[in-house]
């Protein structure tokens, strides 16, 4: 506990994050408005007691909207991120304990084939022939964080082989499988939960991209970027229809690149024993 | 030289200076659109876009429209009706030249009129010349248009841009070279961004005011917004941000002109699939939509409501709105007559326009409001006309109808709504065939009702065509009576 409040990155990065699904979750059970009815004579209305970030264009209560976009970024990220955890990991691991075999070579050419695009034009492709959804955006969102985990697992797992636990357990008759699982995945988790947080915040920024163009969540599922891409020619006429959810968007990024700064600090061996 | 001489030297330059300023009134003009021409050729496509670049700029017809929707000599300068009203006798211009120097003459308009009801002939809109029988040159300025039957409509078909008149030596090239008679003539187009004309020097009629004519093409609406009110365009027609107008109203550098359209919004319903089919269904619809909210929420307010496919400024427009009026409690019981009680699922596909998107999201919460849960899909226009227009793979749809005078499509049991009734069918023949404008006009009044009370689509409101242009400029078309930029008579105040 002392170490969290002594790291500078970490307390503001944990509370807007928190403050963030904390939002999220409460929207699941309740909103201040419900935003799947629309209200046209409310509409743009600044921000006041009744409506704390004022109303939109529909006349729809933008903190609700924040609230139940909060939700849709969150899972959308959340799920994008586990897949490619989930893919990634084992594709890592399976590489690091067969280093320079074919399955390595198989698995990392064809890592850098997925990242050799932009990563959103590959989203924007998988959404543009499948269609527009919230799910599409997910697995596009996934399917760029695999190759980001497999190489950190691979690399990381690489310089735990040589050591000499390893060593030792392959003397006394352990499979490579069984090893990657025992001895190798335990070590880079770490690794892996500071990754998690950073790929975390860019499948955020990477859905609300989407949405913005149009591929994301469809109406009347609310989405930050959506909820931009709506405001902006209104922008000169009500300001706050695209300030809220651009700073929602700004200040949940922001929180979770610190979280993630602060759980490396906190986690990474070799800066703890520097500062001790 | 004394301070006398220099002083009165600075006078006649300055003098000088102002005469040349007023010489050289401005005489070029960049006019943005939303949407780029897929290709030249009016005569061979359905998209609008073509018809606002070249319509009367480029090319005419035998008569043209008005900026109010009235039908006008054009390239005849009168014709002759026989009794029977079959047979057509068209005087053409003389002295009209098409682009390239050739004269036009009654051949070429035998040439285009042939080619456009010719069987496999590309045009969009071939019900206009389908009554055509023959087409006879007389001499070089005469022509004898003879039809099976009466058809009050033809000098009114005869103006649209689908039937101009092109020239034989010209119409291979003409998808990217366009050669017509009109007081413009085509000079560049580079894809993708502009269309420019210029003035025709030997234009037979009035000639143009303006030497150059850039059209732009912006389909940003935050764009269309920059470009405005940084003056990088002249004019911006079909403004596709009504939220903005306001601001440009106030802004003494711009007029804004709100005109009206050809173009019914409606909330098209898939008449064939269940359970669309069953007329109550679409009743309960068309009563759960509040039309005020829709044109306030997606238009901020530009837009008339209709109650059928009629536009409002028509004479023989009849105001039905009350059939449809807002009313979900009814609704409600439609739908549980028809055997919902509980409401149902269908899909709300929308095209890319501010009404459409908006307007679609309004509608899903009307709709929601009765027990209808919509899946809305956002679609691309090519995906549009894919999936909804060519496929009929839809429940509901937003589109607007801006061809003048559409009424017709009813009578199509194939177009994308597929509304089949043999009634209507036969009521809008005896309209075409109707020479009496009286009679005419209460058949016409009879169809629309036909239409309304059998609910086939939602009729939400007459789409409003707003232009935003600076404050100088004169002359420009406020209305859309068919889709055109009509910049002969436009000019730079000096």
């Amino acid at each position: 506990m002392k170490v969290l409040l002594h790291n500078r990155s970490m307390l503001p990065g944990a509370i807007l994050t928190l403050l963030f699904t904390g939002a999220a979750i409460i929207s699941l059970v309740w909103v201040p408005y419900d935003i799947t009815i629309l209200n046209i004579a409310d509409r743009m209305k600044s921000p006041s007691l009744l409506h704390p970030f004022g109303t939109d264009q529909f006349g729809r209560d933008i903190l609700s909207m924040i609230m139940v976009g909060a939700r849709t970024s969150i899972a959308v990220a959340l799920v994008a991120v586990g897949i490619g955890m989930l893919a990634g990991v084992p594709l890592g691991l399976t590489a690091a304990a067969r280093k320079g075999s074919l399955p390595d070579e198989v698995i990392m050419r064809s890592n850098d084939l997925v990242f050799a695009f932009p990563s959103l034009l590959i989203a924007v492709m998988i959404t543009a022939v499948f269609g527009a959804s919230a799910l599409n955006a997910i697995i596009a969102i996934g399917i760029f964080n695999i190759p980001v985990f497999a190489r950190l697992t691979r690399g990381a797992s690489l310089t735990l082989w040589s050591r000499e636990y390893v060593m030792a357990a392959r003397v006394a008759g352990k499979g490579r499988a069984r090893i990657s699982v025992e001895h190798i995945l335990p070590n880079v988790m770490n690794l892996l939960i500071v990754q998690g947080t950073i790929q975390f915040s860019l499948g955020i920024l990477a859905e609300a991209g989407l949405s913005y163009v149009g591929l994301g969540a469809q109406p009347p599922t609310a989405s930050w970027g959506r909820m931009l891409a709506d405001s902006q020619t209104m922008i000169s006429l009500a300001p706050h229809l695209a300030l809220f959810p651009g700073l929602a968007i700004l200040l949940t990024v922001l929180g979770l690149n610190l979280l993630g700064d602060g759980l490396r600090d906190l986690l990474d061996p070799k800066l703890r024993r520097s500062r001790a | 030289m004394g301070l006398k001489k220099f002083g009165s030297g600075l006078i006649s330059v300055l003098a000088l200076a102002a005469s040349i300023s007023i010489a050289e009134a401005k005489s070029d003009i960049i006019v943005a659109m939303q949407l780029e021409p897929p290709h030249l050729d009016p005569t061979s496509a359905a998209a609008g876009a073509i018809d606002s670049v070249l319509y009367s700029n480029v090319f005419e017809g035998l008569t043209r429209f008005g900026p109010d929707g009235s039908v006008n000599p054009g390239l005849a300068e009168s014709w002759e009706i026989s009794e029977d009203g079959k047979t057509y006798t068209f005087k053409l211009h003389e002295g009209v030249k098409f682009h390239d120097g050739t004269d036009m003459t009654a051949e070429d308009v035998k040439f285009s009129l042939d080619r456009a009801r010719a069987d496999d002939s590309a045009n969009a809109q071939k019900a206009l010349f389908a009554g055509i029988e023959s087409v006879e040159v007389v001499d070089p300025q005469t022509v004898t248009v003879t039809l099976n039957e009466a058809n009050s409509n033809f000098l009114f078909n005869m103006a649209w841009g689908d039937a101009v008149i092109v020239a034989p030596e010209t119409i291979a090239d003409i998808k990217t070279n366009p050669v017509g008679t009109g007081a413009f003539k085509f000079s560049d187009w580079v894809q993708g961004d502009r269309i420019d004309l210029e003035k025709n020097p030997d234009y037979w009629g009035t000639p143009a005011n303006l030497d150059t004519v850039t059209f732009k093409f912006i389909s940003d609406p935050t764009a269309a917004f920059a470009s405005v009110m940084a003056e990088d365009v002249n004019a911006f027609v079909g403004f596709p941000a009504p939220e903005n107008l306001p601001q440009f109203e106030a802004d003494p550098r711009f007029q804004v002109l709100v005109g009206s359209t050809e173009g019914e919004t409606i909330l098209a319903m898939n008449n064939k699939l269940p359970p669309f089919d069953n007329a109550k269904v679409r009743q309960a619809v068309a009563h759960a939509i509040d039309r005020q909210a829709i044109i306030d929420g997606a238009m901020f307010g530009y837009g008339t409501p209709i109650g059928t496919h009629f536009a409002p400024h028509n004479p023989d427009y009849v105001d039905l709105t009350e059939l449809s009026a807002h009313d979900p409690e009814l609704s409600k019981k439609l739908l549980a007559e028809a055997g919902f009680p509980d409401g149902f699922e269908t899909t709300l596909k929308l095209p890319p326009p501010s009404y459409a998107r908006r307007g679609g999201e309004i509608i899903a919460s009307q709709l929601r409001a009765i027990g209808i849960e919509t899946e809305i899909s956002n679609l691309e226009w090519a995906q549009w006309l894919e999936q909804v227009f060519r496929g009929k793979d839809y429940g509901l749809t937003i589109v607007s109808h801006t061809e003048p005078m559409d009424i017709g499509i009813y009578a199509r049991p194939d177009y994308y709504f597929q509304y089949d009734n043999p009634e209507f069918q036969k009521l809008f023949e005896a309209i075409t065939s109707e020479n009496d404008p009286e009679k005419r006009s209460e058949l016409l009044k009879q169809a629309e009702e036909m239409i309304a009370k059998d609910y086939v689509n939602g009729y939400l409101f007459q789409l409003a065509f707003p232009t935003v242009a600076d404050a100088r400029i004169k002359g420009l078309w406020k209305n859309q009576p068919t889709q055109a930029t009509d910049l002969t008579a436009v000019s730079w105040e000096e």
